[in-house]
C-alpha cells in the first residue's frame, strides 16, 4: 500500500504547545476501506492527531494526506471527504435535532430538498424520529452522539474520524454504534478511531496503533499486540518464609518460566501460557510437598499493563482475575 | 441506533466540486454558506423569544428617556423640536450598543462545541461570521422599524420624501453593519464571554456621550466639539437629520460640512479592518 493509495498518511507530525509536545514524529498509514484504531491513555496525543488530521489544527513538522489531498495545501478538499464525530457533541444545542442535520447537510452544499430527505433518513435510522422537533440541548449524552454520529454521516464520507465515540454511552448505544460503523466500512469508509478501550479497538478495528508521548510506539492487530504486551502471571504467597525456595522450584517446574521472588511478603510469581492447568496442576504439587499456601492468584494484563509494557515502562495495576 | 443500521442511498457532496472551482464559484459558496449560518441564527432568536423582548425594550426605552426628560431642558440650533433632533440620534445609538450582544454572542459560540463541526465542515471559512453579521442586520432592521413607530409616536417626522429617508435608514444599516464587525472581532478576542460586557459598556457610552447625539457640537466647549464632530457615530447622525431633514445640522466644521461622506467612509474604513482581521481570528481558534 503506496502513501498515494491510502487513507491516511501522516508522515513525522510534530505539535508542541510551549514545550510539551503534543505530537513528536506521528507516523500512521491506514490503508482505504480498513478500520485503525488508535490506542492509547490520556493525554498520549489521539486527539492531537485527529485534530490535525481533519484540519482543525495547525501543526509545526511533518506532512498528511487524507483521502488523497495534502492536509496543510488542501485542507477544503480534505473537509469535503471526511466526518468528524469527536469527544464532545459537536451540535447545535440550540436547535433541534432535524435542524441540525438540515444546517449542516446544508453547509456541506446539499441542495435543501435532497437535506431534509437525508434528515429524515438519518433520524429514523439512528432512532431520533420521535425526538426530532426537541432542542438537542434537551437531549440524553447517547442521543446527543447518535445525532452528532448521524451529522458526520450526511453525505458518506470517505474518512470517518471517531474521537472516542462511546466514551460515556450504555452498553445498548455503543454497540448501536459499533453496528453502524461495521456498516459503513462495508461500504468502503476508511475509519480512523481513538478509544482508550482495548475491548473497542478489538471489536472494530483491523489494525491498532498504540500512542505514547506523541507517536506510534507499536502497531499490529489486536491479536498480535496482546501477545506483544506479556503473558498471564501466576502468584502465589507461602504461609511460611522458609518454605520459599522449596516453593519457588515448583512454581519453576510447572510453569518453565523465572520465578520472581519477594522474599518480604513471601510471594513469588511466574509467567504462565496454559492457566488453568498450570493453577490446577501447581497447588496439586503444593499440597503433595506440603507446602502451606496463603492466596494463589492469576493476573492477566490490563490495558494498563499491556500499554505499559508496550512503551517500555514499568508494569503497573493488573486486574485480579482469580483468586483462590 | 435501536435498528439495524441500512445501507442509505447517500447523496454526493457537491463540496469537492466547489472547492475545485474558481473564485467566482467560492464567492458564490460563501454568500450561501453566510446565508445558512444567518437562518441558523435567526433560528437561535426563535427559540429565545424572551430575548426579543430584550432587543426591543431598550431603543423604546431610550426615546422615552431621552426624549422627555432631557427633551424639556435641551437647546436644538435653528430652533427646532428636541425629539425630532433625538431621534436620529437615537436610531444610531441603538446600533451601537448592539455590538454587545453581537460580541457577546459571538465569543458565546465560539466557545461552543459546535465550532469544531462548522470548521470541519467544506463550508466558505468565513460563513459562521457573515452569519452572524447577517443576523444582526435582520435585528437591526426590526429595532429600527420599532424606533421608526416609536419616533412618529412622539412627533418625530422625515420631511425630504420616502427616498431620502430609505437613504438614511441605509447609512446607519451601513454604520451597524461596521459595527458588528467590530463586536465580532471584540468577541474572538477576549477570553472569556463574561467579559465581553464589561468591555464594550465603557468603550460605548463615552463614544455616544462625545457625539451629536444628544447635543449639537457647536454648544459644546471648542475642543469638546471637534472631538464630537469628528465621531464617526456623529457622521452618521448628521447625515442622517439631513436625509430626514431634521433639526440640528450644520456646523462650520469640515467633518459637519461633508457629514454624508464620512458617513459612507467610516464604516467602510472599519469594515475593512476588522473583517479580514475577524475572519483570520476565526481559523485560528484553538489551533
Amino acid at each position: 500500500m503506496t502513501d498515494e493509495t491510502s487513507a491516511v498518511v501522516a508522515r513525522g507530525l510534530r505539535k508542541t504547545y510551549g514545550r510539551t509536545a503534543a505530537l513528536d514524529g506521528f507516523d500512521l498509514t491506514v490503508p482505504r476501506g480498513t478500520v485503525c484504531g488508535l490506542l492509547g491513555p490520556n493525554g498520549a496525543g489521539k486527539t492531537t492527531a485527529v485534530r490535525v488530521l481533519t484540519t482543525l489544527l495547525r501543526f509545526d513538522a511533518g506532512h498528511a494526506r487524507v483521502a488523497g489531498h495534502d492536509v496543510t495545501r488542501h485542507p477544503e478538499r480534505v473537509r469535503a471527504a471526511i466526518g468528524l464525530t469527536g469527544q464532545y457533541a459537536a451540535v447545535d444545542e440550540t436547535l433541534s435535532g432535524r435542524q441540525n442535520l438540515v444546517l449542516f447537510g446544508r453547509l456541506r452544499h446539499l441542495p435543501p430538498r435532497t437535506v431534509r430527505r437525508r434528515a429524515d433518513e438519518l433520524l429514523d435510522q439512528f432512532g431520533l424520529t420521535d425526538v426530532a422537533g426537541r432542542s438537542a440541548g434537551t437531549y440524553s449524552g447517547g442521543m446527543r452522539r447518535r445525532l452528532d454520529l448521524a451529522a458526520s454521516l450526511i453525505t458518506t464520507p470517505q474518512v470517518l474520524f471517531l474521537d472516542e465515540p462511546t466514551t460515556g454511552l450504555d452498553p445498548r448505544s455503543r454497540n448501536g454504534l459499533w453496528e453502524a460503523v461495521r456498516t459503513l466500512v462495508a461500504d468502503g469508509t476508511t475509519v480512523l478511531l481513538t478509544t482508550q478501550y482495548l475491548e473497542e479497538a478489538d471489536q472494530l478495528a483491523d489494525r491498532v496503533s498504540v500512542v505514547d508521548a506523541g507517536r506510534v510506539v507499536a502497531e499490529g492487530t489486536s491479536a498480535e499486540l496482546k501477545t506483544r504486551s506479556g503473558a498471564d502471571r501466576i502468584e502465589l504467597v507461602v504461609r511460611d518464609a522458609g518454605q520459599l525456595p522449596a516453593a519457588a522450584g515448583l512454581v519453576e517446574r510447572v510453569t518453565g518460566g523465572p520465578v520472581r521472588v519477594d522474599r518480604e511478603i513471601r510471594r513469588l510469581s511466574a509467567p504462565v501460557t496454559d492457566r488453568i492447568t498450570a493453577l490446577a496442576e501447581l497447588l496439586r504439587a503444593l499440597r503433595d510437598a506440603g507446602i502451606a499456601v496463603e492466596d494463589v492468584v492469576l493476573r492477566r494484563p490490563t490495558l494498563d499493563a499491556a500499554f505499559l509494557h508496550l512503551t517500555g515502562g514499568h508494569p503497573g495495576g493488573a486486574r485480579t482475575e482469580v483468586a483462590a | 441506533m435501536t435498528t439495524t443500521v441500512e445501507t442509505p442511498r447517500v447523496p454526493s457532496s457537491h463540496a469537492e466540486r466547489a472547492s475545485a472551482a474558481g473564485p467566482l464559484s467560492r464567492l458564490r459558496w460563501a454568500v450561501v454558506d453566510g446565508w445558512v449560518m444567518t437562518g441558523r441564527n435567526m433560528r437561535h432568536v426563535i427559540r429565545s423569544p424572551e430575548e426579543i423582548v430584550l432587543y426591543f425594550s431598550l431603543p423604546i426605552m431610550f426615546v422615552l428617556v431621552f426624549g422627555y426628560v432631557f427633551g424639556s431642558g435641551m437647546a436644538v440650533p435653528g430652533d427646532g423640536s428636541y425629539r425630532e433632533f433625538l431621534l436620529p440620534g437615537v436610531f444610531v445609538m441603538t446600533m451601537l450598543y448592539g455590538l454587545g450582544a453581537t460580541a457577546s454572542q459571538i465569543a458565546v459560540d465560539a466557545g461552543r462545541g459546535v465550532v469544531d463541526r462548522f470548521r470541519s465542515l467544506p463550508m466558505a471559512r468565513s460563513a459562521p461570521l457573515t452569519g452572524r453579521a447577517g443576523a444582526d442586520l435582520l435585528r437591526a432592521l426590526l429595532e429600527l422599524a420599532v424606533l421608526v413607530v416609536c419616533g412618529l409616536l412622539v412627533g418625530w417626522r422625515w420631511r425630504n420624501g420616502v427616498g431620502d429617508a430609505v437613504a438614511a435608514v441605509g447609512l446607519i444599516l451601513l454604520l451597524r453593519l461596521a459595527l458588528t464587525w467590530l463586536g465580532i472581532l471584540l468577541g474572538l478576542l477576549v477570553p472569556n464571554p463574561d467579559t465581553v460586557s464589561v468591555i464594550v459598556f465603557p468603550l460605548a457610552f463615552p463614544l455616544t456621550a462625545l457625539s451629536n447625539v444628544f447635543v449639537a457640537p457647536e454648544l459644546l466647549p471648542e475642543w469638546l466639539g471637534a472631538i464630537a464632530a469628528w465621531n464617526p457615530l456623529s457622521a452618521t447622525v448628521a447625515a442622517a437629520r439631513d436625509l430626514f431633514g431634521n433639526p440640528g445640522i450644520g456646523g462650520e466644521s469640515w467633518a459637519a460640512q461633508h457629514a454624508l461622506l464620512l458617513a459612507a467612509g467610516w464604516p467602510v474604513l472599519l469594515i475593512a479592518v476588522t473583517a479580514p482581521l475577524a475572519v483570520r481570528r476565526y481559523q485560528r481558534l484553538s489551533s
